[in-house]
């Protein structure tokens, strides 16, 4: 027996991701998620005879761009093959995909820093097209399955990277960034729950030390990021297992049972199949002018390590900071949109990690929904720095604004949150607070510091917490003269 | 017999006619030919009151100030080509009664063209055939020799022209399936430029060498129907984004100054020397009208017709899957899905097509894919390269014999190599995508024979001019 600790886990993941274009890759047909069954098809997704595919170029624009934004190779060719097999959700009998002159190649994505300084650099092997097949419903009736060719056609890319993790915890930091970058340049919705983004894993085992890859087995059924690394975990050990146990891994399908924590091998023998890939004679390569590729080269956005770097070098914010913020480029943007008319960025960005993500987490809310708009809250922002409203009472608008979307200014007077600054008003307030409290204020005056608190406590309770506290303070030490 | 498609047109708009009296006139001679102790076997839908329905909308575009190049001419449709109102069945069981709910690009043009279309014709089931004997719906029968096949696998659709029923039909051809049974028909038989004619609609078979073609009564019959069909469709991504030439007024070219290139490859010594003589006496006649007649060399022919048997079917096992019984057409009952697939598939298609079916999934299959696939992928650029040289050193369309036999008899060939030896002259124009055409240059027994011509991509005006002068020549027939 060898000790969990002697092996090394090698790891490498095939991610589909569903590109957010408005129609099928090869129809005109709605690729909108969540219609009822068999409503977004037509002749050409029910592969009726004698309909012929036409390309979706937003589609190939969108590749582009993901597979610019992974740093890999577009090629000026590439071309679409058939992959033949037959499966009752597969109207046309094969899918069409590309094989060996995929889209692009050679790509990498860095998932975080070595203990010595390295970034930890995971490669990309190729990024190519292809159309998503429909959905087999097994449950849904008595004895028979039915099927819902919505997603027939709805255009994918495929990104397979090399076998370059070494633990669950990387696999889990490189679907992270990946999902980044497609969030970034706008590539997919890369919603798991809606099957935008569709992950396999491809895992082996050898001894540490050694070069050579072991056999594989692949990963299927991972429905989360954790889901994927906890299957990774599950199966490692299994493989480990078996391996000590002077048994032999076979190169198999396993499914992972999110409910029971288990990997078992697939009924149906996915190794086994010949896809027979031949070149799609319906559609001619796919030819991309140099110079197209390098415009969706400079339109990209912003990624995610240039945005971070910026925020650094313009707004001086910390590292922990940074990584909050440009986790989503929309959350990004709604700092920015803060932080540039606010002018503090710090104050803007603990706001928007405080406040902001706090509420979007209670309420479940997207930014995108969030009904507190950031110029609103810039000038909220606004208002409590310049003492026109309390911080605390600045909280109270907040949670006012978010929930009806209206401006700051107004729900302050609406409610009655002006700070009041009149030193008339004020010392009204503290002149009944010491008739009431004779001996505190006595002791006070006397030097026991520490009732400050308490006097100025009553009077901002007898304004209804529109006083403003650090005027209050001064005059409360001028009246009693410390 | 005698009428073009030009003429009946110039009745209807002379009033001499109408749609309506056409129709009736082609649904009379159909009947004659459906009928007796041999029936052609022509249709496999026929809806009279539907054609006859259809010619009375045509009355309303008569008085057009452009009237269509096709008004009111009666339009058989070969049965693999989309159309709403009759089913499209490709001759095959497993799509026995199959309504598409959507037209073919090709037909959608013929309508606007004015065509009235007339009934779909038998076929070899998906074109996987040279005699229409591999119909579901049995075979078609030679309407110059009913003991004979009138070839395939457009069949029925050169027989519809050569009973006299209708002036134009349409076919399809993966390897010659319009020009050898034009040939067998003594018709007219077109399959233009690959990406000429729109597919969409077309049922695949082989979908690199398919084309929609058009048969006719005559050169300008079967000009006439291209004309109407071609052009760029958005639909069909191997399409061409060309202006398309009115190929009828190549009519008025000569030929004067043309050069002829008489392949040698096309004229083996085995050859019946009467085919042979029949061409040279067609080349004669153009050079007596001024052409120039050159012997040049495709030295990569005689590869074409392995290279076809590799590509089709490896294509065919392809397009053919989603014939799967799950969406439409035949469902046989079987335990479990694969049982269903089996049963569905073994039942509905016939023994050719499940013969090519099971030789290109293995062409295909991993280890083997380099072997076939690739390797006929790159004899098919060698042949297409013959054609590319010979047509850049000035040659402007060639001229050979379309089939090595006139047409043969039912049941004679059954070996099924030895059917694909009927193709050998015409496949490879299908590998190598450029225009070719057959017309009637002669009879050996009594029985019609083609000559085929051939031109550059694109040049299909070329082709016609030739054509047009060979028809004057050798026929008479007035321009």
């Amino acid at each position: 027996m060898s000790a969990t600790s002697d092996w090394e886990m090698v790891v490498g993941l095939e991610v589909h991701v569903q590109l957010r274009t408005r129609t099928k890759a090869f129809c005109s047909c709605s690729a909108e998620f969540g219609a009822p069954p068999n409503v977004n098809t037509c002749p050409v997704c029910l592969a009726l005879p004698g309909a012929l595919p036409v390309l979706n170029a937003k589609a190939v624009e969108l590749a582009t761009r993901a597979a610019l934004a992974l740093d890999c190779t577009v090629n000026p060719v590439s071309v679409f093959a058939r992959k033949n097999y037959f499966y009752p959700d597969l109207p046309k009998g094969y899918q069409i995909s590309q094989f060996d002159k995929p889209l692009a190649t050679g790509g990498h994505i860095d998932i975080g820093t070595r203990s010595d300084g390295a970034s930890i650099r995971i490669g990309v092997t190729r990024v190519h097209m292809e159309e998503d097949a429909g959905k087999s419903v097994h449950d849904r009736f008595d004895r028979v399955s039915a099927i819902d060719l919505n997603r027939s056609g709805v255009p994918l890319v495929e990104i397979v990277s090399e076998p370059d993790m070494r633990s669950a915890e990387q696999a889990g930091a490189y679907l992270r960034v990946l999902k980044q970058l497609l969030e970034y340049t706008d590539v997919s919705d890369v919603s798991m729950e809606e099957g935008s983004l569709r992950v396999d894993a491809n895992i082996s085992i050898r001894r540490r030390g050694e070069t050579a890859l072991g056999t594989k087995t692949e990963l299927k059924n991972l429905n989360s990021f954790s889901g994927v690394e906890r299957a990774l975990k599950v199966e490692f050990a299994r493989q480990v297992a078996v391996v000590s146990g002077g048994g032999s891994i076979q190169q198999q399908t396993m499914m992972w049972d999110e409910r029971a924590e288990e990997v078992r091998p697939s009924r149906t023998k996915e190794g086994s199949h010949d896809y027979r890939y031949f070149p799609e004679p319906d559609l001619p390569p796919l030819v991309l002018a140099v110079d197209w590729i390098d415009h969706v080269r400079e339109e990209l956005p912003e990624l995610p390590v240039a945005r971070s770097q910026r925020y650094a070098d313009e707004y001086q914010l910390n590292e922990y900071d940074r990584e909050v913020l440009t986790a989503s480029p929309h959350i990004a943007d709604y700092f920015e949109a803060v932080a540039r008319p606010h002018g503090d960025a710090k104050n803007a960005a603990n706001w928007v990690m405080g406040e902001v993500l706090a509420r979007l987490k209670a309420t479940k809310e997207t930014i995108g929904t969030f009904r507190v708009r950031p110029a609103d809250l810039a000038q909220l922002l606004d208002l409590v720095r310049d003492g026109v409203v309390s911080h605390t009472a600045g909280k109270q608008i907040f949670a006012r604004m978010s929930e009806t979307g209206d401006p700051p200014a107004q729900i302050a007077e609406r409610d009655g949150l002006l700070q009041v600054g009149d030193d008339a008003q004020l010392i009204g307030w503290l002149d009944e607070v010491i008739a009431e409290m004779p001996d505190e204020a006595a002791r006070l005056r006397a030097g026991e510091k520490r009732l400050t608190g308490v006097l100025i406590g009553a009077a901002m309770r007898k304004s209804g917490g529109r006083a403003d506290p650090r005027k209050l303070n001064q005059l409360l030490n001028a009246r009693l003269g410390s | 017999m005698s009428a073009s498609a030009r003429e009946l047109r110039d009745a209807i708009i002379g009033g001499q006619a109408s749609a309506r009296s056409h129709v009736e006139e082609a649904l009379a001679v159909a009947r004659g030919a459906e009928s007796g102790t041999r029936p052609l076997n022509i249709f496999i839908t026929l809806p009279a009151d539907d054609a006859r329905c259809d010619a009375d909308e045509i009355v309303e575009h008569t008085n057009d100030t452009e009237p269509g190049l096709l008004l009111g001419v009666p339009v058989a449709i070969k049965d693999n080509i989309a159309t709403l109102s009759m089913p499209t069945t490709c001759g095959s069981r497993i799509l026995d009664g199959y309504i598409s709910p959507y037209e073919a690009t090709a037909i959608t043009k013929l309508r606007a063209a004015g065509a009235v279309l007339f009934g779909k014709t038998n076929m070899d089931e998906f074109g996987m055939g040279s005699s229409t004997e591999h119909s579901a719906f049995g075979p078609t029968r030679n309407p110059n020799a009913p003991d004979r096949v009138p070839g395939g696998s457009s069949g029925g659709s050169a027989a519809a022209v050569a009973a006299g029923i209708v002036r134009i039909a349409l076919g399809s051809e993966t390897g010659g399936s319009v020009r050898q049974p034009a040939a067998f028909c003594g018709v007219v038989g077109v399959k233009p430029t690959y990406g000429r004619v729109s597919r969409f609609g077309l049922v695949a078979f082989a979908s690199s060498l398919d084309h929609i073609g058009v048969f006719g009564r005559t050169v300008d019959d079967a000009a006439r129907g291209l004309t109407a069909i071609s052009g760029f469709d958005k639909r069909d991504s191997t399409s061409a984004e060309l202006r398309v030439p009115t190929f009828i007024d190549s009519a008025s070219e000569s030929v004067k100054g043309m050069v002829i290139g008489r392949p040698r490859e096309y004229f083996p010594e085995s050859l019946n020397p009467r085919i042979t003589a029949a061409c040279d006496a067609a080349l004669e006649r153009l050079r007596e009208q001024g052409a120039e007649i050159r012997d040049v060399s495709l030295p990569h022919t005689s590869l074409a017709i392995p290279t076809y048997y590799i590509i089709a079917p490896a294509e065919a096992s392809s397009n053919l899957a989603r014939f799967d019984g799950v969406r439409y057409g035949l469902r046989m009952q079987g335990d479990g899905l694969r049982a269903m697939y089996e049963a569905t598939r073994s039942h509905g298609f016939g023994a050719e097509v499940t013969r090519r079916i099971l030789l290109g999934t293995y062409v295909l299959s991993a280890g083997y894919y380099d072997a076939y696939y690739r390797k006929a992928q790159q004899v098919r650029s060698l042949i297409a390269r013959d054609f590319s040289k010979v047509f850049a050193s000035g040659v402007d369309v060639l001229l050979t014999p379309t089939t090595p036999s006139p047409a043969f008899g039912i049941g004679a060939i059954s070996d099924p190599y030895e059917m694909y030896l009927a193709d050998i002259f015409t496949v490879t124009a299908n590998l190598a995508g450029v225009p070719a055409m057959s017309q009637p240059i002669g009879t050996v027994d009594g029985l019609p024979i083609g000559g085929q011509l051939i031109a550059a991509h694109f040049e299909e005006a070329k082709m016609f001019r030739a054509a047009f002068a060979l028809e004057r020549a050798l026929h008479g027939v007035d321009q």
